[in-house]
């Protein structure tokens, strides 16, 4: 059984132009459907605007989907009560985009970690924050830091006390909503390392939301293109970047910027009127969708 | 497009006889006195006369003035570009890109200030002419875009009317000439439909024709250098293939000169001529774009190219340890040597020099001498691929003083 099933997601929001102007509907997501199993790492990459986050939050019902199925760990997600619900998010935690608004600029990053633990009430003082000390030391942070600021922090770090935040309630899978796509590459590589050695070590599922095609190719063992709310391509990272079938997924990989200057560029430019939008996904090769 | 191309007759009168010959009279002295200083001719023959040097920075320093004292943000830092040439400055955030950039266009505010240097564009030096010729030149002669449009678009006039007022202000162009000026440049950066979408506010377009927008109103009044601070970095990546090729297409047909801002090494792979590597305050290696990549030298920039996802899935990344020191907290001696993995003895005594690294490709003859080493100075620039490591030469940099006043400005 996979650790997430997600089918037939949808996500509408009306949106007013001006205001007397009529409301229209925007599906930020359109008919989503994708497994993730057990200790995989599942990509979900495609441009701005194209629904990832928006998936990646009705998952976790921090907004509530219009339509559709959540299945976490045999459990219906979108049915669950709010105190059911309450404890499944204790195994769903999500990291999110940017390590410098995420965090609270006035509390101290000890007890930013330490909140999940007093929401869910869990331990007492001294076990809590012995806790976070474990925490910190987990994601390679000095836990003779606790006391201070964010902003006392570089963008690496930050992102290390956002993970350490999310891991501080044993969850068993973690939506990383462009963990680090706001650092340097050289930093980047810190962390993404740490993503890596955190799910040998604790058994962790990821929900890896990127745009760094180049990072997905590395870390995603199968990886979902959406373009425009749906998902157009799905498959084994190595299968799809290799043989992309979508228009979509063509333009996407020709456009990552290859470092070497010798490399040939044949760029490919999209043209959004040469394919069928409503074509479904169907399976082209085992494991291999595309909506052609 | 007309008017764009038009700026051929206008970019002769600038290279007049006069400005050429000051330029080149400038570069002559101090290539006297570097050949002098090396004892050795560099090893690649230099071309007889080299493209010209449209914008040149030298030994240049900028300062912030903290509660805590003086901190170096820009020490030291030299580099030119060519027209119709890229030039890529790379580095972590915080190695101070952007306030060399601001620093060129004496934008650097307040607690910031240049305290030496000289920045020689068309014979003169920005550094020291008056703040009104520098109004001039910030519009009209070196254009700077953001990596972030939307702070730099006014949101409550159209992109039009923004381009029309940069038109206006530098007398290029009034009225109707100015409206169909402003249609012509959303048409030169591939907007479509400019003719409609002059009349659009900057909330009604995508991040990508935002940054079009941004660079058109750059090029209004045909400038000669533009200077892009992570021009993509919030764009996708098929916007940004996009973006890339539209500066390249833009350097290409106005022969611009391009200073790229950049910490992708994928972008500076397909963009850059030439590649200056930024680290704490200092160009640390400097070198033609392929010989950059298939022959890096300085530990940091190994480190850098080593860090970028690649090898097999799932395999562990090459990261470098720790984080670029914060302004004013230099280590003493070389300032990568707290995360550099072949740090030795003399790393932490002083900062090294910059060394002259023989080109392997044109000469294989000199593999066996691979590098040869000097006290250049700053002004390294030409000298094709240049390091500052202890691993190539022992040479220490001569004390510079960043603390010396800059001359006053009229
Ligand atoms: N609260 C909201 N109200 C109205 N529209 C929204 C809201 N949140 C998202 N959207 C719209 O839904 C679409 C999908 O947005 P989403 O944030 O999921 O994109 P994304 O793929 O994560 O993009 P990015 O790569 O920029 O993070 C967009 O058109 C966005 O403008
Ligand atoms: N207004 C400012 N006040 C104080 N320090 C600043 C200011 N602007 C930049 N700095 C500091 O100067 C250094 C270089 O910054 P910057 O040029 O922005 O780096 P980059 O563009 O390479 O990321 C950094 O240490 C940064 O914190
Ligand atoms: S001088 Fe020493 S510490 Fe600095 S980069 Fe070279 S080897 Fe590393
Ligand atoms: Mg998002
Ligand atoms: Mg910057």
């Amino acid at each position: 059984m996979p650790l997430l099933e997600v089918r037939h997601l949808v996500k509408e929001f009306s949106r007013r132009r001006g205001i007397f102007g009529a409301t229209s509907v925007v599906k930020a997501v359109d008919d989503v459907s994708f497994t993730v199993e057990r200790g995989e790492t599942f990509g979900l990459v495609g441009e701005s605007g194209s629904g990832k986050t928006t998936t990646g939050r009705c998952i976790l019902r921090l907004i509530e989907p219009s339509s559709g199925d959540v299945v976490f760990d045999g459990k219906d997600v979108l049915t669950l009560s709010r105190g059911e619900l309450r404890r499944a998010r204790r195994d769903m935690q999500i990291v999110f985009q940017d390590p410098y608004s995420s965090l609270n600029p006035r509390m101290r990053v000890g007890d930013i970690v330490e909140e999940p633990l007093v929401i869910h009430r869990l331990g007492s003082k001294a076990e809590r924050r012995a806790r976070v000390r474990e925490l910190f030391d987990l994601v390679g942070l000095n836990p003779d830091h606790l006391e201070r600021h964010p902003h006392e922090f570089s963008g690496g770090q930050r992102q290390r006390i956002g993970l350490a935040r999310a891991l501080a309630l044993n969850p068993s899978f973690i939506i990383a909503d462009e963990p680090v796509s706001a650092l340097d590459v050289s930093v980047q590589a810190q962390v993404v390392n740490l993503l890596m050695d955190l799910q040998q070590r604790l058994t962790l599922t990821y929900l890896f939301i990127a745009h760094d095609l180049r990072l997905v190719e590395h870390i995603c063992s199968r990886v979902a293109v959406m373009y425009l709310g749906k998902i157009v391509e799905m498959g084994e990272t190595a299968r799809l970047f290799a043989t992309p079938q979508h228009p979509y997924t063509r333009a996407l990989l020709s456009a990552i910027p290859v470092p070497d200057p010798d490399a040939p560029r044949q760029r490919i430019v999209l043209d959004p009127n040469s394919f069928n939008r409503a074509a479904p996904l169907r399976e082209i090769a085992a494991g291999h969708y595309a909506a052609t | 497009m007309s008017d764009i191309a038009g700026r051929g007759a206008r970019d002769a009168g600038r290279e007049g006889p006069g400005a050429r010959d000051a330029g080149r009279e400038g570069r002559g002295a101090r290539d006297a006195g570097r050949e002098a200083r090396v004892g050795v001719a560099p090893s690649a023959p230099r071309t007889p006369d080299p493209a010209p040097r449209l914008l040149s920075v030298e030994g240049l320093n900028t300062v912030f003035d903290l509660r805590g004292g003086t901190a170096p943000a820009v020490i030291d830092v030299s580099f030119h570009v060519n027209a119709g040439e890229t030039l890529c400055l790379v580095g972590e955030s915080g190695s101070g890109k952007s306030v060399t950039a601001l620093s060129i266009l004496r934008l650097v505010q307040r607690p910031g200030r240049i305290a030496s240097g000289s920045v020689l564009f068309n014979g003169r030096d920005l550094l020291t002419v008056s703040e009104r010729e520098m109004q001039h030149v910030r519009g009209a002669e070196i254009a700077l875009i953001f990596q972030e449009p939307m702070t730099a678009l006014n949101p409550v006039f159209t992109i039009g009317d923004q381009i029309e007022e940069t038109l206006i202000v530098h007398g290029e162009a009034r009225g109707r000439a100015a409206r169909e000026r402003a249609i012509e440049l959303l048409g030169a950066v591939s907007i479509p439909e400019p003719d409609r979408r002059v009349r659009d506010y900057p909330h009604q377009l995508s991040g990508g024709l935002r940054q079009r927008a941004l660079i058109a109103m750059a090029l209004a009044c045909k400038p000669s250098v533009l200077i892009a601070d992570e021009p993509t970095t919030a764009l996708d990546v098929t916007i940004q293939a996009q973006i890339l090729d539209l500066l390249r297409d833009l350097k290409k047909r106005f022969g611009l000169a391009l200073l790229l801002i950049t910490h992708d090494l994928g972008v500076v792979a397909e963009m850059a001529d030439r590649v200056a590597v930024m680290y704490a305050g200092r160009i640390v290696e400097e070198a033609p774009v392929r010989e950059l990549f298939q022959n890096p030298r300085h530990p940091y920039t190994q480190g850098l190219l080593a860090s970028i996802p690649g090898g097999a899935r799932g395999s562990r990344l090459a990261a470098i340890q720790g984080t670029v020191p914060p302004l004013g907290h230099l280590p003493p001696g070389c300032p990568f040597a707290p995360r550099c993995p072949r740090r030795f003895e003399p790393c932490d005594t002083a900062v090294p020099g910059v060394t002259v690294i023989e080109d392997r490709g044109a000469r294989p003859e000199a593999r066996k001498t691979e590098s040869r080493t000097s006290d250049l100075g700053p002004r390294t620039s030409d000298l094709g691929h240049t390091t500052r490591c202890y691993l190539y030469s022992p040479a220490v940099e001569p004390e510079v003083l960043p603390e010396a006043p800059m001359k006053k400005s009229r």
